[in-house]
């Protein structure tokens, strides 16, 4: 019989080599030559290597050879891995393993009553400006190993893991270490092995950035800060330089989820960067666009528990999306590896480490080949974190970190015995050589007749005993130890109470046991045990029953009311409607319309097209799609970077939320573009971005082709923070009152001018400011200004500065004092952009009256309304009506408000507002006179494209009802086999709107 | 052209004597601008008869070529065809016109509340508490609001200034909307009290940091404490409306005790088809006379409200569906889906200068299935009986109150809501108003003509 010796912790203390030149030494050296022989095991040196019966020679730290029927050497402890594994150590890609808290509680507080604000970093040293960009940061430098998390890893076969500083923007640089137990100095692999970043700032003091559009604006200013620093000799700044260091090795970007991912990478394409993304696993949602970006990904495998669905009202409370989810997210890795796309898994956000191989194996059940899944966690997230050459697979030379296991490493049964971690041997679970998993017959005298079942895992067997003679069954305890076991049982008769049974293994073929035993009234009996076979059937019903691993289809976007396939334009003849052509026209009755290839190719009776769709639109009316000027849908992660009184670098279009469900209502009410606009905190806000409302597409397929570059101006209360709670202590952002306000403008414009002057100055270094840059372009008229306004007195002044400076501004937007100066903003050719009948919801707006746009209107303005409100937004048709109501302005000209004057404003009107051949097919089907309080929208075309049908949504809502009852049937059958569920959340919250946000 | 010129005055069997209606326009050109010069109406001195008109009588009837009489402040007659004996009556030819019962606008902060934010100081709708049954909303009701007659001039003559915040808020009472003082507005005087139904809100964005040591409690756990509390505070008051003589008077508790009698009625600010039912129930337990404010998911528990007659005020219309999965019209079915399963529905906007607009949020399920005769008795009949003031208003109907206006157009569409004329118990209204004001104020600065 072959006894494998099994080593002690202790043992390890022993040093092995001299990496530690340095280091005295307390007592004789013990220095040990570390040689290990690894013989017939089935070696999987890579995914593509497999080798039988191999031989694994290890030399201290490191492999010295591997191979089939290679001759062991004198000197070698040898173990015979017979029937058994060894795979490369696994390697998590993303980890903050060894990193000590981010501090949570810097946030400078004003007494209890909030945040005080932050306007620069308070960090000492010679550091950036804001605290989010600290690439000066080195994992290497504040790492220490932990070995209670270094055990939780190995359990799972990891041997080696990337730590990072998971904090900040601009993170600073990560660590590839090894999960030993040894001095830190050992353990390093690679102290550089790539440069983090992300849009989380994390615990930075700095108010700014607020919001998402900050985050990009803020990277985006730290690039080209950091190539002017280079070239500079006035600025001291140890996070630029250390940035422009960092940026030679792998770079990795955190993102939260795949259209963050888009996001991320037009920066890396600004900046000829190649990002590699650390993601939520759920890039199943927009593969085709992720697999567009060339990139690397690093993926979790966070996939959520099935609901409580029970209850049919609190089952409401899941969306759509989240259902789904459920379905969709084990089939992410699958869906990447088809795809052909490069990732590494990670066991990061998963709750507990318990949960990485049932998820792995849920992500294998769902089609992820165990080929990609063992490169996955070895040779790419080397290669990633410049370890290929070190570890990844085994191969001579490389470091000894690798892992034993019973099985197959991704078979349901398989048992990681051990983790060698760089020539050291760490213990998961001890190595038996004979696994006592099997059905033995008894033989004893006591016990005549007993059959005994071993099964369970080995390190946690269990034993059942059955005698078919009079039908007695009974579970009892196996311990094992070794070779010996100890098992005791209970019949329940003949004889009652427990029968206590000691022996060891006498034979291995048959697996044979014997020994003695105390029967309950105290005789003493002999026994042995002969295998027969194998047990059949476990307890663990979850291991057996493969998930039902088919799921709906990726609906875009991902959620309520997205499609499968996205619609497609249609030539489509609308027969005998009442026209609202917006032209000299007029308004025709029964008259046809023909579109075709997305724009509208004719407009008179009797029309006919023989591909075309004929839609009988008697009695109904037809009118261009409703143009909203003011609009704050579809923005992900905040409207305002508030956080200074100018921030004309922040860019609404780098955050477009495509699948933001206003745009769906809004398209049944009607609306097919918007200007979206940054909120109105401050003097010079954000750049804004007109978009169309196509339902499905991506970020960058929302923006309107062309649509010109906008920018939004504020004045009065909100620039002011006059409504914001006061925070004793704090420094109030300038400006406080309308006469700063006028200041700000003035700095502003008088700093552009300088600063255009001195980048145009031969030779010159001037950094690239972005904030700058946008306030050049309006100078150079090449950004219209839209500006949130009320009063007449700051109405007035901005028109002073904007004469004084030599810009224009193109609208002021909200202007519900615009009836006290329509003489003025007529004479310098300003739009207004109002509301039709808000008012005394501020002190501002105390004047504000319904009859604004009539007078305007009267005077000569060109006039639109406009919603600023993702409920009105899906009724400005109604809106445009009240211009009936209040000033009885005739109807063909009210609608205008809300469709080609708009147009006008933002210069689209070449395209869009008017029914006329030749103009995007931009259509809306009334069931009735589009301002009548009674119509309701039938259809709605984007481009030719169908987005809003009547019919089709019930349609659509029927089929959405059936898929979700399908899911949580579904679910409840999960439940039903024992998966750990989650409660369903509590009820949405109404109006998801961002406290504090000025729009 | 002012519109009033539309409006063909006759006086029968008193031809000397010249009534013009224009008065009041009259005035509000000539004399100087501002609110100031709006005074409410006097007293009716005599009998004012409608002619000619297309009646909506706000019971789903309507009457084409109608006449509508009515003295004193109480309607005397309402038919088809030329009318009673009209002597010594004003009579307002209405040829072509529409009369229309005023409109009732519950849950409101008109009169409480004069600008929303910035202004602390004119915002009287929310006390400090949790538990508020004894503030009264009349008290504080400003009728001198410049919010009042914009809303007025749009056809609501009646409200219910609310209360809101904590979990009692308070108790509200109804006002017509032409007044010198609060005391002359009460209409019907504190007729509920407005309770706010726990809700278990969950998984916010911002969820706040646990506390540690301290262990989380979930929404529904939240919930139910706090609905646990509303059921003691509740038996108690019942047993406190039981002893004749308390040796300490709680005023609160003295607030509460019409509700155990029946002449105080409880306004149940609840959302969430289970937050309904458990009002629904709790209110059935203690014998409650309950209205469901807000009901956004009543579709989903149609029989309990219909089993235990609970009303449901609906809060806009005009608003978007609670989850992304509802249908995207939903708010807008939303009145014609209770109308189906015979529940009593009203309706109101919100917050106070919105309320304008309750006319629109009306005619907005038209589209969607209520005829528009059933969305005009939802702001007048069903308002009205929610309230508990059908017996004198609601209805154009002989013996209740000359609550009325006459439109040159449909009133429940913005392309033909025009009011001309405005009767409150008789009174013939000012319909001017700070925005009319400012138009022509401005109008004439720039030499445009107005169009009113």
């Amino acid at each position: 019989m072959k006894k494998l010796l099994l080593f002690c912790g202790a043992m390890l203390v022993a040093r092995l080599c001299f990496a530690q030149e340095t280091f005295p030494v307390n007592g004789p050296w013990d220095v040990r030559p570390g040689q290990y022989a690894f013989i017939n095991a089935n070696i999987v040196a890579s995914a593509d290597q497999p080798v039988t019966k191999g031989t694994l020679l290890v030399k201290d730290r490191v492999i010295e050879d591997l191979g089939a029927g290679l001759a062991v050497p004198k000197g070698y402890v040898v173990i015979d891995l017979k029937g058994k594994y060894i795979y490369p150590g696994l390697i998590d890609a993303y980890t903050t393993y060894g990193m000590p808290e981010a501090p949570r509680a810097a946030f400078p507080q004003g007494g209890g009553f909030g945040r005080l604000p932050v306007y620069t970093s308070p960090k000492p040293g010679a550091y950036d400006w804001n605290e989010a960009i600290k690439p000066e940061m080195n994992a290497k430098a504040i790492f220490h190993a932990d070995a209670s998390k270094a055990e939780e890893f190995r359990k799972n076969g990891f041997t080696t893991v990337q730590t990072l500083i998971h904090d900040g923007i601009a993170r600073g640089t990560s660590a590839a270490v090894t999960l030993g137990d040894e001095r830190d100095n050992e353990l390093m692999l690679n102290d550089l092995a790539a440069a983090h970043y992300s849009f989380s700032k994390g615990t930075a003091t700095t108010n700014y950035p607020s919001s998402l559009m900050g985050s990009i604006a803020l990277l985006r200013q730290t690039y080209y800060d950091a190539a002017w620093y280079k070239n500079q000799k006035e600025e001291y700044n140890i996070s630029l330089d250390e940035f422009n260091k960092e940026q030679s090795i792998p770079q990795v970007f955190e993102v939260s989820d795949a259209l963050m991912v888009l996001r991320a990478n037009k920066i890396a394409k600004e900046f000829g960067k190649q990002y590699i993304y650390k993601t939520d696993g759920k890039e199943y949602r927009r593969l085709d666009a992720i697999k567009a970006t060339g990139s690397s990904f690093i993926i979790p495998l966070t996939f959520p528990e099935p609901y409580d669905v029970e209850d049919p009202l609190e089952a409401r409370n899941i969306s759509y999306t989240q259902l789904k989810d459920w379905e969709l997210s084990p089939t992410n890795p699958a869906a990447l590896e088809k795809a052909g796309i490069n990732f590494a898994i990670t066991s990061f956000g998963l709750d507990k480490a318990a949960d990485f191989w049932n998820n792995l194996r849920t992500a294998l059940d769902y089609g992820l080949s165990e080929k990609q899944a063992l490169k996955a966690l070895t040779i790419i997230p080397a290669e990633m974190l410049g370890i290929a050459d070190k570890t990844g697979t085994l191969a001579k030379g490389k470091i000894a970190s690798f892992i034993i296991t019973s099985d197959d490493l991704f078979k349901k049964d398989n048992i990681i015995y051990e983790n060698w971690v760089e020539g050291r041997q760490y213990v998961v679970t001890r190595l038996d050589v004979t696994d006592l998993r099997g059905n033995y017959m008894v033989a004893s005298d006591a016990l005549q007749g007993l059959s005994l079942k071993i099964s369970g895992m080995p390190g946690s067997y269990e034993v059942n005993l059955e005698r078919s003679a009079d039908s007695v069954q009974a579970k009892g305890t196996i311990t094992r130890s070794g070779d010996i076991v100890s098992i005791y049982f209970d019949l329940k008769n003949k004889p009652a109470g427990n029968v206590r049974l000691n022996g060891y293994i006498t034979n291995l073929n048959p697996l044979t046991f014997s020994g003695n035993g105390i029967l309950p009234d105290g005789t003493d009996i002999k026994w042995m045990a002969t295998y027969t076979g194998p047990a059949s059937g476990g307890n663990n019903k979850k291991d057996q029953a493969k998930p039902d691993t088919t799921a709906g289809p990726v609906i875009y976007p991902f959620g309520a009311y997205g499609a499968a396939q996205l619609p497609k334009a249609e030539t489509v003849l609308f027969k005998n409607a009442t026209v609202w052509t917006n032209e000299s026209e007029g308004i025709l009755q029964n008259t046809d319309v023909l579109i075709a290839n997305g724009k509208i190719k004719a407009i008179g009776k009797n029309l006919s097209d023989a591909g075309a769709k004929v839609i009988d639109a008697t009695g109904k009316h037809l009118s261009p799609g409703i143009v909203d000027e003011h609009s704050h849908i579809a923005i992900t992660n905040g409207i305002n970077e508030g956080t200074q009184a100018v921030t004309a670098e922040v860019r609404i279009g780098d955050v477009l939320n495509p699948e933001d469900i206003s745009i769906y209502r809004q398209l049944a009410g009607g609306v097919t573009t918007s200007q979206i606009l940054h909120g109105s905190a401050n003097p010079i806000g954000g750049q804004n971005q007109v978009i169309k409302h196509r339902w499905g597409v991506l970020p960058e397929e929302l923006k309107y082709e062309n649509a010109l570059e906008f920018i939004k101006f504020a004045l009065g209360e909100n620039v002011k923070g006059s409504n914001n709670n006061y925070v004793p202590g704090a420094t109030l952002r300038y400006p406080q009152s309308r006469m700063g306000v006028e200041q700000v403008y003035v700095d502003e414009f008088t700093r552009a001018k300088e600063y255009k002057a001195a980048r145009a100055a031969k030779g010159s270094n001037v950094r690239r400011d972005l904030e700058l840059d946008a306030i050049v372009e309006i100078l150079d008229g090449k950004r219209y200004i839209t500006c949130h306004s009320y009063v007449q007195s700051e109405i007035n002044m901005l028109m002073h500065v904007a004469d004084s400076m030599g810009f224009k501004i193109n609208t002021f937007t909200h202007i519900l004092e615009g009836y006290k100066m329509a003489d003025k903003m007529k004479a310098h050719g300003i739009n207004g952009s109002t509301f039709s009948d808000w008012w005394a919801y501020k002190m501002e707006v105390a004047e504000a009256i319904p009859y604004n746009g009539a007078i305007m209107h009267n005077e000569g303005v060109n006039v639109a309304f406009n919603s600023d409100d993702d409920e009105m937004g899906r009724r400005l048709n109604q809106e445009a009506g009240k211009a009936v109501t209040y000033g009885k302005v005739s109807e063909e000209e009210a609608l205008k408000f809300v469709t080609l004057n708009p147009a006008k404003m933002l210069h689209i009107d070449k395209w869009v507002g008017s029914i006329k051949p030749g103009k995007d097919a931009d259509l809306v089907l009334w069931s009735a006179d589009p301002l009548s309080i009674y119509a309701v929208v039938q259809k709605t075309y984007v481009d030719g494209i169908p987005y809003w049908d009547l019919d089709k949504d019930a349609a659509n809502q029927k089929a959405m009802k059936a898929d979700e009852a399908r899911i949580i049937q579904k679910m409840i059958a999960a439940k039903n086999k024992g998966a750990v569920t989650q409660k369903a959340p509590g009820r949405r919250p109404k109006g998801e709107e961002e406290e504090g946000d000025d729009d | 052209m002012c519109k009033y010129a539309d409006v063909q005055m006759k006086n029968i069997n008193s031809m000397n004597k010249i009534f013009t209606i224009l008065g009041g326009l009259l005035l509000s050109v000539s004399l100087a601008y501002g609110q100031a010069n709006i005074s409410p109406a006097k007293p009716q001195t005599k009998p004012i008869i409608i002619t000619g008109a297309t009646i909506h009588v706000g019971n789903g009837q309507v009457i084409n070529n109608g006449y509508i009489a009515f003295d004193k402040g109480k309607i005397t007659a309402i038919g088809e065809g030329a009318g009673p004996n009209t002597n010594g009556a004003d009579v307002i030819d209405a040829t072509g016109k529409q009369v229309y019962p005023g409109f009732i606008c519950p849950i409101t902060s008109l009169g409480l509340v004069e600008i929303e934010e910035g202004a602390r100081g004119t915002v009287d709708e929310d006390e400090t508490g949790d538990i508020n049954p004894d503030a009264r909303t009349l008290v504080a009701y400003n009728t001198d609001s410049k919010v009042i007659p914009t809303v007025r001039s749009n056809g609501i003559l009646l409200a219910q200034p609310t209360p809101t915040g904590g979990i009692i808020s308070g108790e509200s009472s109804v006002v017509q909307l032409d007044a010198w003082n609060w005391e002359d507005a009460a209409y019907k005087t504190d007729i509920g009290i407005h309770l706010t139904w726990p809700v278990a809100v969950g998984n916010n964005r911002r969820r706040a940091a646990p506390t540690p040591g301290v262990p989380q409690e979930s929404p529904a756990e939240k919930a139910q404490k706090a609905i646990d509390a509303i059921e003691k505070l509740f038996s108690e008051a019942k047993a406190y409306a039981e002893i004749a003589k308390p040796e300490v008077t709680n005023v609160r508790f003295e607030a509460m005790k019409g509700l155990f009698n029946g002449s105080k009625k409880l306004f149940v600010n609840a959302d969430g088809a289970k937050e309904i039912m458990q009002a629904v129930t709790f209110a059935k337990k203690l014998g409650l006379s309950a209205v469901i404010v807000g009901g956004s998911e009543s579709y989903l528990v149609t029989e309990v409200l219909k089993a235990n007659n609970v009303p449901v005020i609906i809060k806009e219309t005009q608003r978007l569906p609670d989850r992304a999965e509802d249908d995207v019209y939903l708010p807008y079915k939303l009145p014609k889906i209770l109308q189906d399963a015979g529940v009593l529905y009203g309706l109101t906007g919100i917050g106070f200068w919105r309320q304008r607009n309750l006319p629109f949020e009306a005619g907005q399920s038209v589209g969607y299935g209520l005829t528009k005769e059933q969305a005009l008795s939802m702001i007048t009949q069903n308002n009205a009986k929610i309230l508990g003031i059908d017996k004198t208003t609601g209805t154009l109907e002989v013996g209740k109150d000359a609550n009325l206006f006459i439109s040159t157009g449909d009133a429940l569409d913005m392309i033909t809501l025009d009011v001309i004329k405005e009767f409150i118990q008789g009174r013939d209204v000012n319909l001017d108003n700070l925005h009319k004001q400012l138009y022509k104020k401005w109008s004439n600065k720039y030499g445009l003509k107005t169009d009113l």
